[in-house]
């Protein structure tokens, strides 16, 4: 096959060496020339004559589209689509969002940088050059430092070239390519191709099952998990009746729990009289009331108790709390609709201690006062 | 390629009417100082931490970097090491600075009253660590580490410019690993017992890393400044060039990041986790017009000089160079200011008392650095790196 003449080149010994050739390279008017060396060379680009790459504008625009893109998500998510109040901030609490935007910026502009420079710079799949494979290429990958002008610049002249490298003081060789490369097309999806990936992964993962399963015996990494103890909700083999989750003996007391008297059934009109309100509403009460009524309750009964929250519609929608029958009701009434509960209002009395739920009373009789003010509450 | 043309070092006096300046502004300093120490001892006392933080700021700074050189092999600094050099004499004056505030101890201090501490639990049990004595001997450990390795660095390297000895390098060296870590420790102490203890209920993890990354990216700064200002002048060697230039501003721009960063961190987990022993000092500073002083040292210490130096092309830039490192040097007298002040007034104040220090700061910086600059060669003659730093390309 017909051998075409790709480039002169010439390898030079030292790094001072290839930046002096370069700049004679550049100096003599050659556009198409490239120099290779094993490691980058500071002042290199300047000696070729290089221009200011444009890869830093892809990393500029890549991090300010991450910054804005993640900025506004995060702001999205938290004040749009889920606003929750998280430690008594504003929804919108910028500060907690910059550390998400900045590593989302720093990870777009990594990304777009090296992804721009592999598919625009490096022009990617490109895997075959004809400098590839040759003597030349094996040197200046190793401790030598080439410079390599090519057959199709303007100006180009072998004679001419091959002299000018000499004077240089490079060690001169032409490299020749076939047509062939030139039609060359990477057979990536051949399907012999495929079924070779497939079958080596199938091997290997066969390999290492077999391997470490079934000859070196090695359990799985589950140490953590089978605890030789009895777990929540399982069998125990020890107690006669089996189960692993045993009553307390009878007449426990928890530590501060004192007993709820009355049952589920129980109506809170009627029961309601019998319980007093220990706490005043003082500002402590009350706070701490709000605090719990926004946990517990507004998740349901909306922030002011209007039943508005936003469950409405995907639950069966609570009653407002500013019923006249709710503002008539003694304060135990509404402790004992929080303790048992109410048809689907589940009950509350593990999570909310009875202190806190007396306080939540009071901080909804002062929702229901502001609601309902009379005319002596704005003087 | 200037590695044939030897390197021709001008070894003048710096210009008369800097020097000049440099005398005014002392003098007037001085003159500020002394009033406002007649006028109002207190108020002066504070201001007096300010101008001493900040010397001691550009002093400690200066010399973290001639470590920072001979440990990293850097080349590109070495022509500029002498600059370093001539600034960390400013430890000199950082002393001498420190003796009015010792002398009104008590107006300042408010852990230095006995009859506090005893009615105080926190301030009783941080009292083995906060007490009078301690302190004292803790700052005169301090200033004997940075000294004693200041004085060897310097010694070693202005010895080399005679004899080319190369195995000075290799001694300071030795002695760089020494001292990185000593330092990173004494100066974090430093800025908790000088800064931090002015608010002796008030902690941060983080105060000490802030305040020295504040302090070396000063440093770098007024060594960007005057090292921009004499090449202007035609003081340096010739080839100086936008590659040295660039690399005072990549680094000037990694610091100030790394500077926000820190900063943004210690405001943001007290913000975060809201404790009231801790957010107390954050509130302070977020009111009565201190606010707007917050505001300030964002922009000054962070976005403008950020957004002045992002781009390749002005890091190389010697007038963008100059202006954002003056700009900085602003913002790290702001930062003291906002440091300090909140201790002595609910809101921002600014009179003559709080010009005297800076004035006086500055002036001993132009100062010191020309009365050595006419007995020392500006850059290191005998330095074995230094042909390779002047030919320094990216
Ligand atoms: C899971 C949602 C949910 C939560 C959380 C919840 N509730 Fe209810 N609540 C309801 C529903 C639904 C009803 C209506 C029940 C019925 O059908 O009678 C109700 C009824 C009530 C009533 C009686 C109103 C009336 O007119 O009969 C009171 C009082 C009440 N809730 C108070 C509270 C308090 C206080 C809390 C916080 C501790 C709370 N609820 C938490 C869903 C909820």
């Amino acid at each position: 096959m017909e051998k075409k003449l790709y480039s002169i080149t010439a390898i030079y010994s030292y790094p001072n060496d290839i930046i002096r050739a370069a700049k004679t390279v550049r100096d003599a008017g050659y556009k198409k020339f490239d120099v290779h060396t094993p490691y980058p060379i500071h002042g290199l680009d300047g000696a070729m004559g290089l221009k200011e790459t444009k890869l830093g504008f892809v990393t500029l625009a890549a991090a300010i589209v991450g910054a804005a893109g993640m900025i506004s998500f995060a702001s999205w998510v938290a004040v749009v689509d889920y606003p929750q109040v998280i430690g008594g901030k504003p929804y919108w609490s910028w500060p907690a969002f910059v550390p998400v935007t900045y590593e989302i910026a720093v990870l777009l502009a990594v990304l777009g940088t090296v992804g721009a420079m592999i598919a625009f710079f490096f022009k990617f799949p490109n895997i075959s050059h004809p400098l590839h494979d040759t003597p030349y290429m094996k040197k200046v990958s190793a401790d030598k430092f080439g410079v390599s002008i090519q057959a199709d610049d303007e100006q180009f002249d072998e004679k001419k070239v091959r002299e000018l490298l000499k004077s240089a003081g490079g060690e001169v060789e032409a490299v020749y390519y076939s047509e062939e490369f030139l039609t060359f097309k990477p057979q990536t999806f051949d399907p012999k191709f495929i079924v070779l990936l497939a079958g080596i992964a199938l091997a290997t993962s066969a390999g290492g099952y077999l391997y470490f399963n079934k000859v070196l015996y090695l359990p799985p990494f589950d140490w953590m998990m089978m605890q030789p103890k009895v777990n929540p909700q399982t069998m125990s083999e020890f107690y006669a009746d089996g189960f692993g989750m045993r009553l307390p003996v009878a007449g426990t007391v928890a530590r501060g729990f004192i007993p709820y008297p009355y049952a589920l059934g129980a109506k809170a009109d009627s029961v309601g009289k019998f319980l007093v309100n220990p706490l005043l509403p003082t500002k402590t009460t009350l706070d701490l009331g709000k605090k719990k009524y926004f946990t517990y309750c507004s998740p349901c009964h909306g922030n002011f108790g209007n039943g508005d929250s936003r469950m409405n519609g995907q639950f069966p929608n609570p009653p407002t709390l500013h019923s006249d029958k709710v503002r008539t009701w003694p304060d135990g009434a509404i402790f004992h609709t929080i303790t048992v509960g109410q048809n689907v209002m589940p009950s509350y009395q593990y999570q909310i201690s009875r202190e806190e739920r007396w306080a939540i009373v009071n901080y909804i009789r002062t929702l229901q006062r502001a609601y309902n003010a009379k005319e002596s509450d704005l003087q | 390629m200037s590695a044939h043309e030897s390197v021709i070092i001008p070894k003048k006096e710096l210009p008369a009417n800097i020097v000049k300046l440099g005398w005014a502004l002392t003098v007037i300093g001085l003159v500020l100082v002394v009033l406002s120490y007649v006028t109002d001892a207190q108020r002066a006392g504070f201001n007096n931490i300010i101008g001493f933080t900040f010397l001691a700021s550009v002093a400690v700074g200066a010399v973290f970097f001639i470590a920072l050189e001979y440990i990293a092999g850097a080349v590109w600094s070495t022509p500029f090491r002498r600059v370093l050099e001539f600034l960390g004499m400013l430890l000199i004056p950082v002393v001498l600075l420190a003796i009015p505030i010792f002398m009104n101890f008590h107006d300042l201090y408010h852990w230095t009253h006995a009859d506090v501490v005893a009615n105080d639990k926190v301030l009783q049990s941080k009292s083995p660590y906060l007490n009078e004595q301690f302190f004292t001997i803790r700052f005169v450990i301090y200033i004997v580490i940075w000294s004693l390795f200041y004085f060897i660095f310097r010694h070693n390297s202005l010895k080399q410019d005679q004899d080319s000895d190369q195995k000075r390098t290799k001694k300071n060296i030795a002695l760089a690993a020494a001292f990185i870590p000593l330092l990173a420790i004494s100066i974090s102490l430093f800025s908790i017992d000088w800064l931090m203890s002015l608010e002796p209920h008030w902690f941060s993890t983080m105060f000490g890393v802030y305040y020295f990354t504040g302090s070396i990216l000063t440093a770098l700064a007024v060594t960007t400044y005057f090292v921009v200002v004499l090449s202007e002048k035609g003081y340096f060697f010739k080839g100086i060039n936008e590659n040295h230039y660039y690399s005072f501003g990549a680094l000037l721009f990694g610091l100030l990041s790394f500077w926000a960063y820190i900063a943004f961190s210690q405001f943001m987990l007290i913000w975060y986790a809201n404790l009231p022993e801790e957010n107390f000092w954050f509130i302070a500073r977020w009111q009565n017009g201190w606010e707007y002083v917050s505001v300030a040292i964002v922009l000054l210490h962070f976005w403008i000089p950020y957004f002045m130096l992002v781009s390749r092309p002005s890091k190389m830039k010697p007038r963008t160079l100059k202006q954002s490192a003056a700009i900085l040097i602003a913002a790290h007298f702001l930062d003291m200011y906002w440091l300090v002040m909140p201790t002595y007034s609910a809101s921002p104040v600014l009179s003559y008392y709080e010009l005297a220090f800076p004035v006086l700061s500055i002036g001993v910086i132009i100062v010191l650095f020309a009365m050595q600059a006419k007995k020392y060669n500006l850059v290191p003659v005998g330095d074995p790196k230094l042909q390779r730093g002047i030919d320094f390309t990216l």
